[in-house]
């Protein structure tokens, strides 16, 4: 008799994401202040940032159409009718004690983005992830604490107040999200749109792009949602699947181990590769959200917003889907060629130019890019244009040069630029494909190795091989190698 | 009907340490302020739009152009207690 395992609960995970994004403006959401990162503490500061009594901000035209479009490129609906509020709340990286925000109003509810997830063979599997709104709001200070590298011990903070007044927009999206791979997939697509926009740098390190995860698991098959944790501290997309895959295998293990699990906001601890529970700001749920009286409410003119929507670039997924139906590319070669928009530019370039799109793709994937990881630099960097590479590409198409030399020439193409055409003909690189000059070659060579010849004819066939290498060398590798075989081929045999 | 312990609350969200004789005194007086304004509840407003501004005025912005502020020194120096380019603040948490 065999004893039935009990039947094991499998668990899913519900995952949302909240990405604040800085928006690429000169200046602050509220006031003429600059958002230039990395200047002296308390550079960029004024009264209206510093919340000075009867100051008056006035919101950044750039950011209003910055949200607008970037509302657009997630397939929002735009507020007909939006405001600002005051989330009131205490702590001292807040210089008015409370931050300009949208509360009940948001400038884009209602949207999507696809996320792509290709496997090991290439294969690609395309989910949407709603998105529930954007807002735009205000950033706050930083602080550095005093007496100890945490702020727990921390004898005091100093305030640097440059980043108050940055202009955020808030993206929340629904719980649509399952895995640490989707989150990651989620936030690149996410910055990826945004940066094809140029209404965000999507610089994690220096903070304009930060990402915070909500995450509770539940049996397969039951509908109500588990504890939600928050967890924060990620700053990178490597981190942030890495946490939820901890985080999604640590709140299992206290659900089957009997525990229960509390609604909590957890840090992820890079060096140690796990979250760890923060201490929970006390009354922080209640911020008493009032109508900003400061700022006018925001009813974007119909016209105004045809003209906003006709200036929306063809974004990733757009590309990627047109690279795979009308260029044929693999979806792995679409993704890594959308993914940078000065790739898929400088990609679009060479095709305009003339190039196939299969040599382009092959040119630009291997040699370039290797190029560019060893040498640290972006592809707006390399001297060659691409109009320059779609000549390269021609010159191996019409059998001008093989392809051997053209990997040859590259790096001095690459490093000093011009015509790849022009450094052929002044290097004396042009294939050799004319058949009575290969034939008057290959026989002077035939002669000048008698023994060679009589060996490969008693049988030696291996041989070939060294009569193909005195050719090269007596060619300089511009012997076209097809028609030479061919030659060499018919007189081995006599 | 505001109670005493919704005074306690208010005044933890906003700072404040008040005495015993002050919470009753200010439950007393918010409580005769929320009924005064209480009597709009009479009106029927089902049909009227909610109110978000004083002002009938909409889509005020300024270009996205830096002004830097001529006198940033004065502000740091306006602080209790600067210290070089910052501003110095007292113990955040207790541990
Ligand atoms: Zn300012």
């Amino acid at each position: 008799m065999t004893t039935a395992a009990p039947a094991k609960t499998t668990y899913e995970a519900v995952i949302g994401l909240e990405t604040h994004c800085q928006l690429s403006t000169e200046t602050k959401i509220f006031c003429p202040c600059s958002t230039q990162f990395g200047t002296e503490p308390n550079h960029n500061v004024c009264p209206v940032c510093m919340g000075m009594p009867g100051v008056l901000p006035v919101l950044n035209q750039k950011v209003l159409e910055y949200a607008v479009k970037a509302g657009m490129a997630l397939n929002c609906d735009i507020a007909r009718f939006s405001k600002f509020d005051r989330k009131q709340y205490f702590y001292p990286d807040l210089p008015k004690n409370y931050q300009i925000s949208q509360y009940d109003l948001p400038i884009a509810q209602n949207g999507w983005l696809e996320i792509e997830l290709v496997d090991e063979l290439g294969s690609a599997t395309r989910k949407t992830i709603g998105i529930t709104r954007l807002h735009m709001e205000e950033d706050a200070g930083k602080l550095v604490h005093g007496g100890s590298d945490r702020l727990s011990g921390s004898t005091f903070s100093l305030a640097d107040y440059n980043r108050a007044g940055v202009p955020l927009c808030e993206i929340v999206s629904e719980p649509d999200i399952r895995s640490g791979q989707e989150a990651a997939e989620y936030a690149q697509e996410l910055r990826r749109i945004l940066r094809y926009m140029g209404v965000c740098d999507g610089n994690m390190q220096e903070g304009s792009l930060r990402c915070d995860v909500n995450i509770s698991v539940r049996p397969v098959g039951q509908e109500a949602f588990g504890t939600k944790v928050e967890i924060k501290n990620m700053n990178s997309f490597n981190a942030i699947q890495r946490a939820i895959d901890y985080e999604i295998q640590r709140q299992v293990e206290v659900l089957e181990s009997g525990g229960t699990l509390s609604q909590e906001t957890r840090l992820w601890e890079e060096g140690a590769q796990r979250t760890i529970s923060m201490r929970s700001k006390e009354g922080s749920s209640d911020y008493r959200y009032f109508p900003e009286p400061d700022l006018t409410p925001i009813e974007v003119p119909l016209a105004q917003l045809e003209t906003w929507r006709s200036q929306l670039p063809e974004l990733p997924a757009q590309k990627r889907h047109r690279y795979e139906t009308d260029l044929e590319l693999s979806a792995y070669d679409a993704r890594i060629l959308t993914d940078d928009l000065a790739v898929a530019q400088y990609f679009e370039a060479t095709l305009w130019a003339g190039a196939p799109a299969k040599q382009a793709v092959n040119w630009i994937m291997s040699d370039i890019t290797g190029y560019l990881n060893t040498e640290k630099r972006s592809i707006s960097e390399i001297a060659l244009t691409p109009a320059a590479l779609a000549e390269l590409i021609a010159l191996i198409e019409s059998s001008t040069i093989s392809s051997k030399i053209a990997k040859d020439l590259l790096p001095k193409l690459l490093s000093q630029g011009g015509s790849p055409k022009a450094l052929v003909e002044q290097k004396g690189l042009t294939q050799i494909s004319d058949s009575a000059t290969l034939t008057a070659l290959i026989d002077q060579i035939l002669a000048a190795h008698p023994q060679e010849l009589e060996q490969y004819r008693a049988g030696k066939t291996k041989l070939q091989g060294f009569f193909v290498g005195q050719i090269m060398k007596k060619t300089n590798g511009r012997a076209d190698p097809k028609l030479a075989n061919q030659i060499l081929s018919k007189k081995l045999k006599g | 009907m505001i109670g005493q312990q919704d005074v306690q609350k208010v005044a933890h969200l906003a700072r404040l340490t008040l005495t015993p004789a002050e919470e009753a005194q200010f439950t007393t007086q918010l409580g005769a302020i929320l009924e005064y304004v209480e009597q709009l509840n009479e009106l029927d407003v089902t049909t009227v739009e909610p109110t978000t501004r004083a002002i009938d005025v909409s889509n005020i912005t300024r270009p996205d152009q830096q002004h830097p502020h001529p006198n940033r020194a004065q502000i740091l120096a306006g602080a209790p207690d600067p210290e070089g380019d910052f501003f110095r603040v007292p113990k955040i948490m207790d541990s």
